[in-house]
């Protein structure tokens, strides 16, 4: 027989302090609530509030239907950002992929001056906005689609540089090992050993990159870096709400599309 | 064959894996390295190609100092030396043929190994090879839909492809079930005997070592503190590797354990007959 107690054990999650801890950090937390919702109401004018459902039930009416007849001056753009998008990612690509091999601890020539290059240049046009990107590329090289494929490049650099250099340092090293013990050369240790790892990654990054690139380009025209987003901009402008909500449609359709076309690839290599 | 001297390796972070180890491996001699794990096993087979870097003393492959060697020439050393790894360390993306071709990584260029165009000489070796442990129908099949024992044989041709003089090892049986360890162990001492290959295996399974090498030697915190023929490995000698434990036992353990699965066999065939 075991041993038993006269009174049984208590045990508390927490202790007694502990809990008078939590609690009155709860309490810091929803006393900054109602600061902030003070601070952020003051300059509020009720009155646009209340009316904003009426004022959004407006331009509902007025934006259906949608001016279908509108579809044939929409073509052309929508395949110049589809173009933007694809093209895009290829170029950004070309440049992430020698970037991240540089970027990862384990295949990076030098330590002390490559690899901290390369991490800053996927940092810097990682934290940089398409839309930001356009701003300045139109700017400098006019409008265009030309802006437009640049803008979404350089953005792609960040994002895939950076996936693909975390893929690239989490490959199994044995794998590696065994192909140095070969006596092969670099560059076969970085095709057989490391290549055939981070494909599958590589292809994944670079769908889902392109799927968020068909939605960046299609808002690019806002700014004159070509494709549908011009067409938007223009129908907001003239407030042609059946226009605007076709050109909604539109995009959204194509997102859900390039969702669909992405989602596919990625599921038929991982 | 191959020669250390004084092999010292200590880790940057200060931990000693290995003082002063020093043998000699004739042609064609199994050398069972054993040792409790953390004893250096690993370290020391990997410093023999220089995958981990000996902090002092030498390696020998006949009359070539591998320690001293530049990178140019050290690929070429490697070339000469096989190497079969605990967890198989196949590219299990590519093909069995691609990985048994991988071994010739050393002989050909960088564009043809890209474009998997190897010489006509090496695909024919590379078939015999596979033939010779038995997987000729998988050669085409990814090497992760291959189980464990197919995968060692796999890793077993990679480093026969590139036609060693010299095996290097590492726990080729500790990812296995028992019965496919003796096979593969069986099919790796065949293998050296055909073709007069002195090779060095780390073993942590005492009997599997004893019944198949030609030679133990005994690691224990980097130092080698036995070297001698398998029947040598007395019960105060594995104490004085591994510490104290019931030798007797764990030898007598497998030969318990079929008569203990013959018994259940013998009460289960009891109990239908019941029914």
């Amino acid at each position: 027989m075991s041993v038993v107690s006269a009174e049984t054990p208590v045990w508390a999650h927490r202790t007694p302090r502990k809990r008078l801890l939590l609690w009155a950090g709860w309490l810091a937390c929803v006393a900054l609530f109602v600061w902030c919702w003070e601070r952020m109401t003051q300059r509020t004018i009720w009155a646009f509030v209340w009316d904003a459902p009426t004022a959004a039930a407006d331009i509902g009416s007025r934006a259906f239907p949608p001016r279908w007849s509108y579809m044939e001056r929409l073509w052309a753009p929508l395949w110049d950002t589809i173009n933007i998008a694809t093209l895009g990612t290829l170029l950004g690509i070309m440049m992430a992929v020698p970037l991240a091999f540089l970027a990862a601890s384990n295949t990076t020539p030098s330590r002390l001056i490559l690899r901290p290059v390369a991490l800053f240049v996927i940092v810097a046009t990682r934290s940089i906005n398409s839309l930001i990107w356009a701003l300045l590329l139109v700017s400098i090289l006019g409008p265009g689609i030309l802006a437009g494929i640049l803008a979404i490049a350089l953005r792609s650099i960040g994002f895939i540089g950076k996936l693909l250099y975390e893929a690239i340092e989490e490959t199994d090293i044995s794998q590696v090992e065994a192909i140095t013990a070969t006596g092969a050369s670099q560059g076969q240790i970085l095709t057989y050993g490391i290549v055939p790892q981070v494909l599958p990654s590589f292809y994944g990054i670079s769908v889902f990159r392109w799927d968020i690139n068909i939605r960046e380009s299609a808002i690019l025209g806002l700014v004159g870096a070509g494709g549908i987003g011009a067409q938007l901009n223009s129908s907001l402008n003239m407030l042609a709400w059946p226009q605007v909500t076709l050109i909604i449609l539109v995009i959204l359709g194509t997102v859900v599309v390039s969702e669909w076309i992405s989602a596919k690839v990625r599921h038929a290599i991982i | 064959m191959l020669r250390i001297e004084g092999l010292t390796k200590t880790y940057k972070t200060g931990d000693k894996a290995l003082s002063e180890v020093s043998f000699e491996v004739p042609k064609g001699q199994v050398v069972g390295l054993i040792g409790p794990s953390g004893a250096g096993k690993s370290t020391l087979i990997r410093c023999i190609n220089r995958l981990v870097e000996p902090t002092s003393g030498t390696v020998h492959l006949n009359d070539l100092n591998v320690t001293g060697l530049r990178a140019g020439e050290l690929r070429r050393a490697r070339r000469r030396i096989g190497m079969i790894f605990q967890e198989y360390a196949l590219v299990e993306r590519l093909t069995v043929m691609e990985n048994v071709l991988s071994g010739r990584l050393g002989y050909v260029g960088f564009w043809r190994s890209f474009m998997r165009r190897y010489p006509g000489s090496d695909i024919a070796n590379a078939f015999r090879l596979l033939d010779r442990v038995g997987l000729v129908s998988h050669a085409d099949k990814r090497a992760d839909a291959l189980s464990g024992g197919q995968r060692q044989r796999v890793g077993i041709a990679r480093a026969l492809a590139q036609d060693p003089e010299l095996l290097l090892i590492d726990e080729p049986t500790a990812s296995l079930d028992p019965k496919t360890s003796r096979q593969i162990m069986r099919l790796i001492m065949e293998i050296c005997r055909e073709r007069g290959l002195p090779a060095i295996i780390n073993i942590h399974d005492v009997v599997l070592a004893q019944q198949f090498t030609d030679r133990i030697i005994g690691l224990q915190a980097g130092r080698v503190v036995f070297d001698g023929p398998p029947s040598g490995l007395t019960e105060t000698v594995l104490t004085q590797i591994y510490g104290e434990e019931d030798w007797t036992a764990m030898r007598n353990g497998a030969a318990e354990d079929a008569e203990a699965e013959a018994e259940e066999k013998a009460q289960a065939e009891k109990m239908l007959r019941a029914l």
